[in-house]
């Protein structure tokens, strides 16, 4: 185990996968000479050479569909797609084709992309670089949605989703690209299991389900509120779709109460949900209302960023509310 | 290029003879409610995936749209099992979930017809970008109508193909028509070459003729083989039917359909061939039963075949 960077890990995780399978490629805008626009695959041109590493055009639909082809025919890619925004202009590649090419063409053929691709606030960079789409894609029959929380995690599930024989929508945050951590050495080949989730802190008042940067208001919230000697169990999801029931139920039968945390805007996220879920399959074991916290029904704005991406205190604020109430 | 045979000849005669069939088959049983949802054939357009699949071996990909049956006959697939793929069946090479518009069959090279207009091209861009990473010398042909080439992917995959000369042919079949929209209204140039100068792609425009299909094709493909890149190769010809069997074409008219129906390449073909001293009518007689047979042996197939269960719908939707 050694100290590195949320991005240094993804590196190394696509570093070591196509080391150890040459049927893995990298493609996507600014991926090769440049190293990625966020240094995602800084080294990785120079290492596999322009064969491995492609720089396309800007022509986000163009390349990811190309992927699905060379992915049909035998090929592993890894698209990157530099902001999540940008994911619109791949949508008919991603949720017409790639979603469905396995079981529209009656499992002919398997389609094991991995869309990367970075979400979220934090460089007060507006409506149009600072989404957080994941539920669109849960919402999609035939893919895997993956959010990674730190620098281990991101990883081991990267590793995992490169190998998975699915097509993958791997979702990075922004904020945790330059997020110090533990991950694990290139010799230990740690491959984390898709759809399992992870309690990161264990706790008995309340269970927090979150993913990816909100894992971490969470667990600050967690600090906050053992200081006014609340308990909260922190799960995260890990993957989105499919994701892990049995974890969540589990836990919310523990401590009976249930806040579910995400950066995407709270209505239609992920939340919602893991809440109905929750709600459907074992009601009796709440003791109050489920609360959600996200983002505001409003596009990101450049001015207003601090007040609109969800932070631990709104956390706190929810866990409280839910702690008030009773069912 | 060696000239085609006198048995390649008869070939291309029986494979459009076979398309045509197919189709004719399909409106037929369309009609009667034993297959379900869209079909859209491509009766008076046999020629051009004739004429191309006659340089492809099952290692070359090609990518299909909604009217892409003739594509998925010529590249060589199962009729029985195309046909029980349409009848809705198990038996089918989409095990029934695909119907018409989404055929595709791996084991040819058949990346699948696609519904989305345009979406076609970059997966077959895809597969030629794996035969070039794998240093293979096989290649890829992404087939689409001129409708397509307003697409933005269409333009997104001819500037990739360039940059990086992969081995892929783009075949247009400019029929005139975009669904329901003629040419003066989608396009503003009457050739898609047009559009290949652009991305600095060789373009060839040809008429409606196998044989000229054929040679044009044959550079394309050869080119593509040997590494030289991208080629775009139009085939100028006529839509039969509507958008779809059942679209009464008001938007075009009886005398445009008529004349459309007058330009027929499997007659112009029989006229060269007989002239050609290559097949007499007595032999285009012999293949048209032949055929007939062929055909009605798979429909009949095909209605044996099973319906998928309802139990069955989950299954295979992740791997």
């Amino acid at each position: 185990m050694k100290e590195i960077r949320y991005i240094f890990a993804i590196k190394e995780a696509m570093e070591e996968e196509m080391e150890r399978d040459e049927n893995v490629f990298l493609i996507g805008e600014d991926v090769g000479l440049a190293g990625g626009s966020f240094g995602a695959s800084k080294g990785l041109y120079e290492k596999f050479g322009p064969e491995r590493v492609i720089d396309t055009p800007i022509s986000e639909l163009g390349f990811t569909s190309l992927a699905a082809g060379a992915a049909c025919r035998g090929l592993r890619p890894i698209v990157e797609i530099m902001f999540m925004d940008f994911v619109t202009c791949a949508m008919d590649s991603i949720v017409n084709q790639i979603a469905k090419m396995r079981y529209m063409f009656g499992n002919q053929y398997t389609v094991p992309v991995v869309v990367r691709t970075p979400e979220g606030g934090g460089l007060n960079a507006g409506p149009q670089h600072s989404q957080c789409l994941e539920a669109w894609f849960a919402h999609v029959p035939g893919l895997k949605v993956v959010m990674a929380a730190t620098p281990y995690d991101v990883k081991g599930l990267l590793k995992a989703s490169i190998r998975d024989d699915n097509p993958v929508i791997f979702v990075e945050n922004k904020t945790l690209h330059a997020m110090k951590g533990v991950a694990a050495e290139a010799g230990e080949d740690v491959v984390l299991p898709l759809g399992k989730a992870d309690v990161k802190l264990q706790g008995s008042d309340v269970t927090i389900v979150t993913a990816s940067r909100m894992v971490h208001e969470s667990l600050k919230a967690a600090e906050i509120l053992k200081q006014e000697g609340i308990s909260a169990e922190v799960v995260d999801l890990m993957t989105i779709q499919p994701w892990d029931r049995e974890t969540v139920f589990a836990s919310v039968a523990k401590t009976h109460r249930l806040v579910v945390a995400h950066e995407a805007v709270k209505q239609f996220g992920f939340g919602a949900e893991i809440a109905a879920a929750v709600a459907e399959e074992i009601l009796d074991e709440l003791d109050a209302p489920i609360v959600r916290v996200g983002a505001p029904f409003a596009p990101a704005s450049y001015s207003l960023e601090k007040f609109y991406v969800p932070s631990a205190d709104d956390v706190v604020s929810a866990v409280k509310s839910t702690l008030e109430r009773t069912l | 290029m060696d000239k085609p045979s006198r048995e390649q000849l008869a070939g291309f005669y029986t494979m459009m003879v076979r398309i045509r069939k197919v189709e004719e088959m399909l409106m037929e049983v369309f009609s009667r409610g034993e297959i379900l949802g869209f079909l859209h054939v491509s009766i008076g357009q046999e020629a051009a995936p004739t004429a191309v699949c006659a340089h492809l071996t099952v290692n070359d990909c090609i990518s299909t749209t909604h009217r892409g049956h003739g594509w998925a006959i010529a590249k060589g697939i199962d009729i029985r099992r195309a046909m029980a793929e349409l009848f809705g069946k198990k038996e089918g090479f989409c095990l029934g979930r695909s119907g018409s518009m989404h055929l595709a069959d791996s084991g040819i090279g058949i990346m699948g017809a696609n519904g989305i207009v345009g979406g076609g091209i970059p997966i077959a861009a895809g597969a030629a970008f794996a035969a070039q990473y794998k240093k293979t010398n096989h290649v890829a042909v992404a087939t689409f109508g001129e409708g397509a080439t307003g697409e933005g992917v269409f333009h997104e995959t001819m500037n990739f193909a360039a940059i990086r000369k992969l081995p892929l042919v783009f075949v247009c079949e400019n029929n005139g028509w975009a669904e329901f929209s003629p040419r003066s209204i989608h396009m503003p140039v009457e050739s898609v070459t047009s559009r290949a100068l652009a991305y600095d792609i060789p373009a060839v425009s040809v008429s409606n003729n196998v044989l000229e299909i054929y040679e044009a094709a044959g550079e394309a493909i050869r080119r593509a083989r040997e590494g030289k890149g991208p080629s775009l190769l139009e085939i100028r010809c006529d839509r039969w039917y509507g958008h779809y069997v059942g679209d009464a074409q008001k938007y075009r008219g009886k005398e445009k359909v008529e004349e459309a129906m007058a330009k027929d390449c499997i007659a112009d073909f029989e006229a060269e061939l007989i002239k050609g001293k290559v097949l007499k009518r007595k032999d285009f007689d012999r293949i048209q039963a032949e055929v007939s047979a062929e055909v009605e042996d798979a429909v009949n197939f095909a209605r044996q075949c099973t319906y998928p269960d309802v139990s069955e719908m989950l299954e295979g939707l992740y791997v």
